[in-house]
This record gives C-alpha cells, sequence and structure tokens, in this order.
C-alpha cells in the first residue's frame, strides 16, 4: 500500500486521522459554509457581487496595504532581529518582550491608539500635516496599522535562524577578503530567505483579514479607504449574507492562491537549503 | 614571509588569554601551536589572523607593522576547525568565494576563476565534486574544500586552526600527511594549531609548547621531546610516571630508589619531581642495582607492537606505566601478578 511502511514510531494512521479531523472542525467545514452560502446567488449575482468596482477598489486597498506592510515588516523585522541576536545593551529583554505586544493588545485598542496619534491634530499626524503628509484615514494609515500588527512574525522567525548561523562562516568570509556589506548580501542573508519568507507569508496573511483597527484609523470612506473585510462586515449588516460570503469567497481564493505560491517558493528554497545544510 | 609576534598580551575580561608573548617564524616553516586548552594557542592564531586585536603588542608580515591592519588586508588563509564552509554554496562557489569578493578591477575572468578552481579542485584531490553541496561532503573532504578555499586568494600566510580536530584518526592520518607534502610542496609560511602532540611532533619543523598564556618551550620536535625544558613540557609531550621527592647535594631520592642528579649539587634539601617516561625502564627478574624498584605486574595489555604493562610499586602504593616490545615481554616470560625489578634508564629530575 502506498502509505504502509514501517517506522520506528508507530502512529501514523492515528495522527493522520487526528489531523484531518481536526483540520475539518477547525477550518474545512466553517470555510465550506462560505461556499454553500455563497451558492445561492446566481451566476450573474454573484459576478455583479464580486466585480462592483467598489468591491474591487477594496481588493486592490487590501491586497496592495497587507503586501506593502508585509514588505515593511520583513526589511524591519530582520534588522530587529538583528539588532536583539547580535548585540546585548541595557534593556534588551524589555525590547524583546515589546515585540509581541502586538499579538495580545486587542486590535481596537490599537487601531484607536494609532488613529489618535496619526491623526491630523495628534502627536505624529501634526507633525507630519506640517508636510501636508495625512496619514490617518488614507491608506498610508491603512499601511502603519497592518505593519504594527504583523511586526512579530518576521522578528520571530528570523531570530532563530539567525541565532544558529555560524560565526566563522562570516569569519571565514571577512579573511577571503569580502567587506561587511559583501558578507552580509552573500554569506548572512541567503540562510535567512526561508525565514524571511515565512515571515512575510504570516504577516501577510495576518494582514489581510485584519479588521479591527483598521475601521479606526481608515476612515471607511468607499473607493477610497474601505477593506474588503469592512465590506462583508457591511452587508452582513444589511442582511446581505449570500454578497458578503461572495466577497469573503473572492477574498479566500486570493489568498489562498498566493499563500500556496509562497509555499511553493519555500518549499522550494527549502529543498535547496536542506541538501546544503551540514 | 616571516612573522613576528612582539610582546603581545590579550585579555578576555579577568582571563589572561596571552602573557607578553614573543615569536619568530621564519617564511616557509611550518609551526605548531602545541597546548593544552585556555593555553592560548588559538587565540594567538587569531590574533596574527586579524580576528582578534592584541591589548598591546605588536604583530610584523616581514618588516610591515600589521597590528593594525583589517582581517581582508592580512592576505592570511585561515581554517577553521569545524571547516565553516558556506552551507548555501557548491564546493565551486566555496573556493571561489575569495576571488569573486575582490573589486572589479581586481577580479579575475570567470574562466580564469574556473581554471583557478580546477587546479586547486585537483591540488586537494576532490576533482569532480565542484557542484556538490558541503553536506554531501565527508568530513575530510569539507576540510580540503576549506583548505582549498583559504588558498585560492594565494595568502602568503596559511593559518590552520585545529584543522583536523574533528575527523577520526585514520582521516586524520591521512590529511597530516597530504598537509605535509603540500606544504613541501607550495612552501608558505604555516601555523598550526593543535592540542595533539602526536601531530605536531609529526607535521611540525618547529613546535611552540603553550600554557597559562605564555610560552613554555619552542624547538624542533626531537628537541622539545627529548630536552624538555621543564615539568610542564615534558608532561605534555608524551605519557610520563612522575615521582615525588627530594634534591639535596647533587642526589635525588624518590622513595626507595635513589639517583644522581649531579646538575642540582648546589640544592640543600628541597622538594623535587622526577619524570621517566614509559619506554624508559629496564626490565628484569632480579635486582640489578640500587636504583631499581621491585613491583608487581597489575595488568599487561597489549597495544600494537608494544606491551603496555601497570605494575604497582611495593614500597609505596603507586601505580606506574612500562612500556615494553612484545618480544621482550615473552623473552622474559612475564605474566600478571608476577614480580619484577625496574629501573629508569632515562630520569629527568626538576626541583621545585
Amino acid at each position: 500500500m502506498l502509505f504502509k511502511q514501517n517506522r520506528a514510531l508507530p502512529g501514523f494512521g492515528l495522527t493522520l486521522g487526528i489531523t484531518l479531523l481536526y483540520l475539518s472542525l477547525i477550518v474545512l467545514i466553517p470555510l465550506s459554509g462560505v461556499l454553500i452560502q455563497t451558492a445561492s446567488l446566481s451566476w450573474e449575482q454573484f459576478w455583479e457581487t464580486i466585480s462592483d468596482s467598489r468591491v474591487v477598489a477594496s481588493y486592490q486597498l487590501s491586497f496592495g496595504a497587507s503586501f506593502v506592510a508585509a514588505g515593511i515588516n520583513v526589511i524591519f523585522g530582520l534588522l530587529i532581529a538583528w539588532v536583539l541576536v547580535r548585540y546585548s545593551f541595557p534593556g534588551k529583554r524589555v525590547i524583546d518582550g515589546l515585540i509581541d505586544l502586538p499579538f495580545a493588545l486587542p486590535t481596537a485598542v490599537a487601531g484607536i491608539v494609532l488613529t489618535t496619534l496619526y491623526s491630523p491634530n495628534g502627536w505624529i499626524g501634526s507633525f507630519f500635516d506640517s508636510f501636508g503628509i495625512k496619514v490617518a484615514f488614507t491608506p498610508l494609515g491603512i499601511i502603519i496599522a497592518l505593519t504594527f500588527i504583523g511586526l512579530p512574525f518576521v522578528v520571530r522567525t528570523v531570530q532563530p535562524v539567525l541565532e544558529d548561523l555560524d560565526k566563522e562562516m562570516e569569519e571565514a568570509a571577512s579573511i577571503l577578503g569580502a567587506s561587511r556589506w559583501q558578507t552580509f548580501r552573500f554569506v548572512i542573508l541567503p540562510p535567512l530567505y526561508p525565514a524571511l519568507l515565512t515571515g512575510f507569508s504570516l504577516a501577510f496573511a495576518r494582514a489581510l483579514g485584519e479588521y479591527g483597527s483598521i475601521v479606526f484609523i481608515s476612515g471607511n470612506m468607499p473607493m477610497k479607504t474601505e477593506i474588503t473585510p469592512l465590506l462583508i462586515m457591511t452587508k452582513l449588516e444589511q442582511f446581505d449574507y449570500a454578497g458578503a460570503t461572495a466577497i469573503a469567497l473572492v477574498m479566500l481564493t486570493i489568498s489562498f492562491l498566493l499563500l500556496f505560491l509562497i509555499n511553493g517558493i519555500q518549499w522550494f528554497s527549502q529543498r535547496h537549503q536542506r541538501s546544503a545544510r551540514k | 614571509m616571516s612573522i613576528e609576534v612582539k610582546n603581545v598580551s590579550k585579555k578576555f575580561g579577568t582571563f589572561q588569554a596571552l602573557h607578553n608573548v614573543n615569536l619568530k617564524i621564519n617564511s616557509g616553516e611550518l609551526i605548531a601551536l602545541l597546548g593544552p586548552s585556555g593555553s592560548g594557542k588559538t587565540t594567538l592564531l587569531r590574533i596574527i589572523a586579524g580576528l582578534e586585536s592584541p591589548d598591546s603588542g605588536q604583530i610584523y608580515f616581514d618588516d610591515r607593522d600589521v597590528t593594525f591592519y583589517p582581517v581582508q588586508a592580512r592576505g592570511v588563509g585561515f581554517v577553521f576547525q569545524h571547516y565553516a564552509l558556506f552551507r548555501h554554496m557548491t564546493v565551486f562557489d566555496n573556493i571561489s568565494f575569495g576571488l569573486r569578493v575582490r573589486p572589479r578591477n581586481k577580479r579575475p575572468s570567470p574562466t580564469e576563476i574556473k581554471e583557478r578552481v580546477q587546479e586547486l579542485l585537483q591540488l586537494v584531490q576532490l576533482e569532480g565534486l565542484a557542484g556538490r553541496y558541503p553536506s554531501q561532503l565527508s568530513g575530510g573532504q569539507r576540510q580540503r574544500v576549506s583548505l582549498a578555499r583559504a588558498l585560492a586568494v594565494q595568502p602568503q600566510v596559511l593559518l590552520l586552526d585545529e584543522p583536523f580536530g574533528a575527523l577520526d584518526t585514520k582521516v586524520r592520518r591521512e590529511l597530516r600527511r597530504w598537509l605535509r607534502r603540500l606544504h613541501d610542496e607550495l612552501q608558505i609560511t604555516t601555523i598550526f594549531v593543535t592540542h595533539d602532540q602526536e601531530e605536531a611532533l609529526e607535521l611540525a619543523n618547529r613546535i611552540v609548547i603553550m600554557n597559562h598564556g605564555q610560552i613554555e618551550q619552542e624547538g624542533t620536535p626531537e628537541e622539545v621531546y627529548d630536552h624538555p625544558a621543564n615539568p610542564f613540557v615534558f608532561d605534555f609531550l608524551g605519557s610520563v610516571n612522575i615521582f615525588r621527592g627530594r634534591v639535596s647535594h647533587g642526589k635525588a631520592t624518590l622513595g626507595a630508589i635513589e639517583i644522581h642528579a649531579p646538575e642540582y649539587a648546589d640544592r640543600k634539601d628541597s622538594p623535587a619531581v622526577a619524570y621517566v617516561r614509559p619506554h624508559e625502564w629496564v626490565i628484569d627478574r632480579n635486582k640489578t642495582d640500587d636504583t631499581s624498584m621491585e613491583v608487581v605486574i597489575r595488568y599487561a595489555h597489549p597495544v600494537g607492537p608494544t606491551i603496555r604493562l601497570e605494575v604497582e610499586r611495593l614500597d609505596e602504593e603507586e601505580i606506574l606505566e612500562v612500556e615494553l616490545t612484545k618480544e621482550r615481554f615473552h623473552e622474559l616470560d612475564l605474566s600478571v601478578s608476577q614480580r619484577i625489578f625496574i629501573k629508569p634508564r632515562n630520569i629527568r629530575v626538576f626541583p621545585i
């Protein structure tokens, strides 16, 4: 049989069975609910709902802002992980603890705080306002909120890999004449790619689903600062359940495809890495 | 290139890793830095490489003071105990790394790089493995890749930090012999760190024995082995039997035996230690003279062509190590729990 293998640790059948049951209960059945609810629409109605210009604008905003926020988190998350791993300084543990705070904070609180700070008369917002830059109630504000909530992902995925890196590799590179930048670019960064990619996809996925903090900072202007999860909520409040699930279905499909793609890249680079591991 | 280490000291926190070390290495020498762990040998090597900077003192390459040269500018090759290969790069990319990171105007062309890597692969006998990743190689092969990588930039000095420490005995011997040949061929000034005295004795032109951040003795393998300057060197090079006793008026009293120690004629009753190597005993079935000790054989272990005896002194409950050839063992018809007489053929006394 295809799956029949003798292993040192038995229990493949049992664990796979529990895994499938669990995933079905937690993930698959709720998600198929989305599909079933949407099925009450005809194809025309479905297409009309999901291709409405206001909805399309929200896709663009949601995916675009999430992508940018995840990108920002990759750069600064790497930097923070680097500082936390490589240097010791007073207050390091406090900073290390701060990283996880966006996980714990209710997102609505984060949204209200960020809105207060970045609104044109807030502490930071007034500073930007003097340059004519509006932060709150614009896509920029959304990006800031999404960056905030996605911060821990990259830091926490990169940190352990960075800790494991062999310092002698860096010494070897510099003895061979590599500048600091070359050492970073060719010796340190490549082993971090898989972790960076994982961090990116986690932050991206988290940002896509974010609702609580965005509704405060975005201002929710149709066509401008309206994110897809908000549109779904609006439809629900109008008892348009099928419309809500239709949009959700589109979002789900695109997210799944994107995450699948990222996982694919991940798998490819991991296979490459595994063969290179000592 | 010759190397000179002048008055180098280095502290890590409160630990004095090196204490005023002076060392001259001639161009083309193959030097072993030998010592127990924590003796400062690796620190000294890393300071020469530029991976650490000394707290005080200077390093000269020929007549240039390179103490403050950054590591990139020293032109040394370095081989790490655990290879430090770039795991995500193939053997080819590893070896060519030093050439590829050169500034554009000094960088060889891709064809030149390819030729150079081929040459080096041939030198380290790894032709055909250019496309492999380090994880696909054995320990010995990895260390040879790491050597090829170090040689690719044509260093003036080759530094090896316990290069064979992580390998098994057989591979170690093979690589040792091979490094010796490589050095004969390239005539590049080479320093290697080791805690394995056999490796140092077999490989080096000159051995520098270190302990507690200082140099205890330096000399050719014969010099340091046959004429250890002090008890530490004696103890560290090969196994020894240690006796405690006293010297007085040119005589050393060690338990039941008394031997002449004319070099300490002016000492009056001061404590001393004496060293006898296991193979430097004369063994007999009968007492021959006053310096003979009666012992009883406790264990006899055959180790290759020799027999290692553990014997117990009858006058003091002390275990001694004695080594003799298999032939001699059979000639004397020895067996366990038999009583025999041993006397030192060669004994060194150091007052303490």
